[in-house]
């Protein structure tokens, strides 16, 4: 059985214009220990999703389907019932730390009240528990550190104590909305590579919500891409990078420059994003799709499995656009060879170092 | 050639008074930009990169006069933009115009599409009748690439795509020689990012424009610039050429900075390299001896404190008294720092 498994689930909103339709008969599981990315532009629902499975929709939300975690469903549960598992086996980290800590409690007070709630022990076995949560997701100094508040900490920090503070009870599910969107690239690389760690010694299952696709390519194991509030596209990280077989994939990776190759030009996916109190009919691509055809504006093609765990939502067949595919990707099981020159260089072309490693142990997880 | 502009030691300082400070106490000054080179010839993109706080904002406003600066910028026709009147300046802020970070904030919510992008010809442009600067603005629209008959409407009509397409319009509308572009796409998605990068970069083609091109995203920077200047606490690191920038990184920092860009190929992201940087980026306010980045330097030794390093090179300048590619063991040595 997976540890979180979402059937059917649907999120709608009433706003006085009309109703807006966020997500729509989702369905996706994750196994425990596994990582999940789900991107997205703004507006295609991946944050809604994450809210809905934790019972955080805002109060003209409404949500239908089912979500089972750990055997329990969740949706639309008990406050009771939910309170005994939020904090305690899924917890939920969020793109900015300054408006999700509490700018009027110290740190120590805002951490022992998750342990005094879920696990009733003391205040002064709570604070010694908080620092060495800190101390875990290496805040330096962290005794002394954990009598602050929250706006004493730089950008990068803050994170470090939100990623401490949905730890505490050792959760089975992290969920990270955009966890490091806010911050500058070199931070961002130290979060992503400290939630990678903390993942592997807690061996907890993480679903990590983003818009960027390097983050995902470095992080997860499976990706689901999302857009107008359906999953288009689900599978394997590698496969779907290397050769994505939905036109909205492929566009969003041929859309991106990318510092470590040199693109002629971008290839901008025409039109905007839709509107979800008026979606297009059909499939909500349709309108931006270079490889629209017949039926797209009328039937929204389901989310069918066209390999082992690959599946796609799409009319077009899977050969016609691998062969329009614009950009080269290397091959998969090849090490990206043309990408380091000599060993002596440690940064070379483009800033990719250890590239002749791929297929072994990353150096990345090999220190410590 | 004569540079478009040639930037000679400029300074921006702001007085700064800390919390706790008394009333009476002295304010203290912060360099947001300490001592900046660069030229910029016409019809070039210059990419300005770094982390929150370097300074790539500041440098921008005070290009164009939105703060007060010290030292020289001088335009092609031999005067220093820093030393000029406001009266004075008004002649050549048709020359210079900026596109915005945020491009609902940066559009007047009272005023028509219209009335927005007519607003700079109208300012410097007079003796244009009525009927000349609405032609002109539903040509300059098109070219946009906006609909001529969305002229009048407002700008929460528009998606945040369709927002920086119309501060473009208003930037190109007085038919500028340089525009300053200040994270232009930062706050757009993935998709419509690429729709606004391609378009700068069409137009830039077509007028001869010169971009000073700001942005905390590598992978845009090096897509649309022709040079990278690299800033950090104030001060550049690295100038080089796109290419030679990214492909030959010779500053500790730079190196640090793109091994940290993700990179979309899960082959190549879970098997390369990351450069780690020690510790927070110190305070502007008492920024550290020497060189500014060897707290933080993998290769830091006693001459990077007691010696400024200066910005040498022709054409691709490192500002470093031990400039060169990383070794493994450097990176392994700055990991078992990070560690401890």
């Amino acid at each position: 059985m997976s540890l979180l498994e979402i059937k059917d689930l649907s999120v709608r909103f009433q706003t006085n214009d009309a109703e807006v339709r966020a997500v729509n008969n989702v369905n996706l599981s994750i196994e425990a220990g596994q990582t999940l990315g789900v991107v997205g532009e703004s507006g295609s629902g991946k944050s809604q999703l994450s809210f809905a499975i934790m019972g955080l929709l805002a109060r003209n939300g409404q949500a239908s389907g089912s979500v089972m975690f750990d055997g329990q469903e969740v949706l639309n549960a008990k406050p009771k019932v939910l309170n005994s598992i939020r904090a305690a086996k899924m917890a939920m980290i969020f793109q900015d730390p300054m408006t999700s800590l509490n700018p009027y409690m110290r740190v120590a007070d805002q951490m022992a009240e998750v342990l005094t709630l879920h696990k009733g022990i003391n205040k002064r076995e709570a604070v010694a528990q908080a620092v060495q949560m800190l101390d875990a997701v290496k805040i330096p100094d962290a005794k002394g550190r954990v009598r602050l508040y929250p706006h004493e900490f730089s950008g990068g920090m803050r994170q470090r104590v939100m990623i401490a503070m949905a730890l505490l009870c050792k959760p089975k599910l992290l969920i990270a909305d955009e966890p490091t969107t806010a911050l500058d690239v070199t931070v961002q690389a130290q979060i992503m590579q400290l939630l990678k760690e903390l993942q592997r010694d807690f061996g907890m299952a993480m679903i990590l919500i983003t818009h960027d696709l390097g983050v995902v390519a470095g992080s997860c194991e499976r990706v689901a891409v999302m857009y107008g509030g359906r999953i288009r596209e689900t599978g394997p990280v590698r496969p779907i990078f290397a050769a994505p077989t939905h036109p909205y994939t492929q566009g969003l990776l041929d859309a991106i420059p990318r510092v470590d190759q040199q693109d002629e030009e971008l290839h901008a996916i025409p039109g905007q994003p839709p509107n979800m109190s008026r979606p297009p009919s059909g499939c909500a691509f349709s309108p931006r799709c270079p490889y629209v055809r017949e039926g797209c504006d009328t039937i929204d093609p389901p989310l069918e499995g066209f390999a082992p765990e690959q599946a796609r939502a799409c009319h077009a067949p899977v050969a016609e656009i691998i062969a329009r595919q614009t950009r080269l990707q290397p091959d998969a099981d090849q090490p990206a060879a043309h990408l380091g020159d000599g060993p002596t260089q440690a940064i070379p072309r483009g800033a990719v170092a250890g590239a002749g490693a791929a297929g072994t142990p990353s150096t990345v997880e090999g220190q410590q | 050639m004569t540079p478009l502009l040639d930037v000679r030691d400029l300074r921006v300082t702001f007085q700064i008074r800390r919390e706790g400070d008394l009333p009476w106490a002295k304010p203290r000054p912060l360099h947001a930009v300490a001592g900046v080179d660069f030229t910029l010839q016409p019809g070039e993109t210059l990419g300005v990169v770094g982390e929150s706080g370097c300074g790539k904002s500041t440098l921008a406003r005070a290009l164009i006069g939105l703060v007060p600066a010290t030292g020289e910028a001088e335009w092609i026709d031999g005067k220093d933009l820093l030393a000029m009147s406001p009266r004075q300046m008004m002649k050549y802020r048709s020359d210079i115009q900026m596109v915005f970070q945020d491009p609902l904030a940066s559009l007047n919510p009272r005023m028509t599409v219209g009335q927005i992008i007519a607003e700079p010809l109208t300012t410097h442009r007079p003796e244009l009748g009525r009927s000349e600067v609405k032609d002109r603005v539903k040509a300059m629209m098109e070219k946009v690439g906006l609909l001529p008959n969305q002229i009048n409407r407002y700008p929460h009509e528009f998606s945040g795509g369709q927002c920086q397409r119309i501060g473009i319009a208003r930037a190109l509308i007085v038919e500028p020689k340089l525009i300053i572009c200040d994270e232009p796409v930062s706050a757009l998605d993935v998709s419509i990012q690429a729709q606004v990068i391609n378009l700068l970069i069409k137009l830039q083609k077509e007028l001869g424009l010169a971009l000073v091109f700001i942005a905390h995203d590598l992978s845009v920077v090096k897509h649309i610039s022709d040079r990278v200047m690299v800033l950090y606490l104030g001060k550049v690191m690295e100038v080089a050429s796109s290419t030679e920038l990214y492909g030959n990184p010779q500053h500790p920092y730079t190196q640090a900075l793109l091994s940290a860009v993700p990179v979309p190929d899960p082959t190549i992201e879970t098997s390369k390299t990351i450069v780690p940087l020690a510790g927070d980026l110190p305070s502007p306010m008492s920024p550290p001896s020497g060189c500014v980045f060897r707290t933080r330097c993998p290769r830091a030794q006693a001459r990077c404190a007691s010696e400024v390093p200066e910005p040498e090179g022709s054409d691709h300048k490192i500002a470093c008294h031990f400039p060169g590619p990383l070794t493994e063991a450097e990176i392994a040595h700055a990991r078992r720092n990070e560690a401890a």
